[in-house]
């Protein structure tokens, strides 16, 4: 979440239960809510490595709160962090080994697998389509977002057919 | 038609098939469409089928709405067996028992949305007043209002599968068969057939889908897997959060 923050922090100052409302304001009921705790782990430790820094602002009834604003280390981190394209999603997991094991191992079934990981997959689904119902209409991002996820799983259920597919075929 | 009217037991039922059997003889080998498929749909079931292209799962639809007949086996609607039904008699029970949506609408193209709607009721024996406001209510309800006298040529393809589900349930079928009913539609269009479908499988109406769009299939409560003619798995959705992370692990943005 430290690269989110900063990046929300670009906009102008703000302090952590602002940065968290805004966060979830932003991504909707499809990212699961922040912790708040969490927001204050992470803003300390971007202030420690110098990406922010923070002014403590008196406040009449209540304890002082902390205001945190970018330094220009962090708004190169930032730059950085833009220019920067991401990782590809990961395409060898733990249910692959299992299938690519099975046989040898004598202990499961290639098809007992891929079914019950099937199963899994389409119930998840289902949650991501509930969630898109049930999200406000008009926030894009979380849309998005959830849309993403869908289409990651429609990918994984289509490999999983594939694999169905190769594997009944030499039954 | 004596048995239409006769009392149906409760619990009876929607669909039941067993052991039905389909191959088709074309250039080459027979393919073995459909090879011994046992199913049982239950009133308000929301079944989804689903499997590569060329699994066969068309032709199971062909073959639960009387488009196909089978080699082998034996289906019953509502608990009335249809083994020995002729083509005309299927084209009457389509147009009462089973409403039908395909991935290219099959619009009648020289019709009006409003003639294609109603058609059906009136062939169903529908007085043409109330066919009319069958057809507004249902138009209406799937947001097409205005669009009555529009030719399908006109309505882009997402509104032209809305009036195909119009079509399909005017005369308030007990089944509706959908078969690949998003396979043309871009994204947008497929979130719109899945919210449609949901919404009349709320309403209780049982619905047995043919799709290859796993987003789509998860709108079901039932997933039926099918690959090489034969059902490979069968499995409830469960309502209750995925084991595990589930969607908040799917959804987690990395830190």
């Amino acid at each position: 979440m430290r690269l989110p923050l900063l990046a929300l922090l670009a906009r102008g100052p703000a302090h952590g239960y602002e940065l968290k409302q805004d966060l979830e304001q932003l991504l909707g009921s499809a990212y699961p809510q922040p912790n708040v705790g969490q927001i204050y782990v992470t803003l300390g430790r971007l202030e420690k490595s110098g990406l922010i820094e923070g002014e403590d602002v008196e406040q009449s009834s209540r304890p002082n709160k902390k205001v945190y604003h970018l330094t220009d280390a962090g708004r190169e981190a930032l730059h950085a962090w833009f220019e920067e394209t991401e990782d590809e999603p990961r395409v060898r997991d733990e249910f692959f080994m299992k299938l690519a094991l099975a046989p040898q191992s004598g202990l499961a079934d290639q098809i007992a697998l891929i079914n019950r990981q099937r199963r899994q997959y389409l119930n998840t689904m289902r949650s991501l389509s509930k969630l898109a119902t049930a999200e406000n209409r008009d926030n894009r991002i979380a849309h998005l977002l959830i849309e993403g996820a869908m289409l990651h799983l429609q990918a994984d259920l289509d490999w999983l057919e594939r694999c169905q597919e190769e594997l009944e075929e030499l039954e | 038609m004596s048995d239409a009217s006769a009392p149906v037991p409760e619990n009876t039922p929607v669909l039941r098939a067993e052991g039905l059997l389909k191959t088709h003889y074309g250039e080459g080998a027979p393919a073995h469409a459909v090879r011994g498929v046992d199913l049982c749909v239950r009133q308000g079931e929301f079944v989804a089928v689903t499997g590569p292209s060329g699994a066969g799962k068309s032709t199971l639809l062909h073959l639960l709405g009387g488009l196909q007949r089978p080699d082998g086996g034996s289906l019953w609607l509502d608990g009335v067996r249809t083994d020995g039904w002729q083509e005309a008699r299927w084209a009457v029970e389509r147009r009462r028992r089973i409403g039908i949506v395909f991935q290219f609408f099959n619009l009648v193209s020289n019709l009006s949305v409003a003639d294609n709607v109603e058609l059906p009721a009136l062939l169903a024996g529908l007085p043409p007043k109330q066919a009319r406001a069958e057809r507004e209510a249902l138009l209406a309800e799937l947001g097409l209002a205005g669009k009555e006298r529009s030719l399908p040529g006109e309505l882009s393809g997402g509104e032209q599968q809305r009036v195909a589900l119009a079509r399909a349930l005017v005369n308030h079928p007990p089944l509706l068969l959908a078969d690949e009913p998003a396979g043309s539609l871009d994204s947008k269009g497929t979130r719109e057939v899945m919210r449609l479908l949901s919404r009349f499988h709320q309403r209780g109406q049982t619905i047995v889908l043919v799709t290859h769009d796993a987003r789509l299939a998860s709108a079901a409560d039932r997933v039926i897997s099918f690959f090489d003619g034969r059902m490979a798995d069968d499995a409830e959705l469960t309502a209750a959060p995925p084991r595990r992370k589930g969607i908040s692990g799917v959804l987690e943005l990395k830190d």
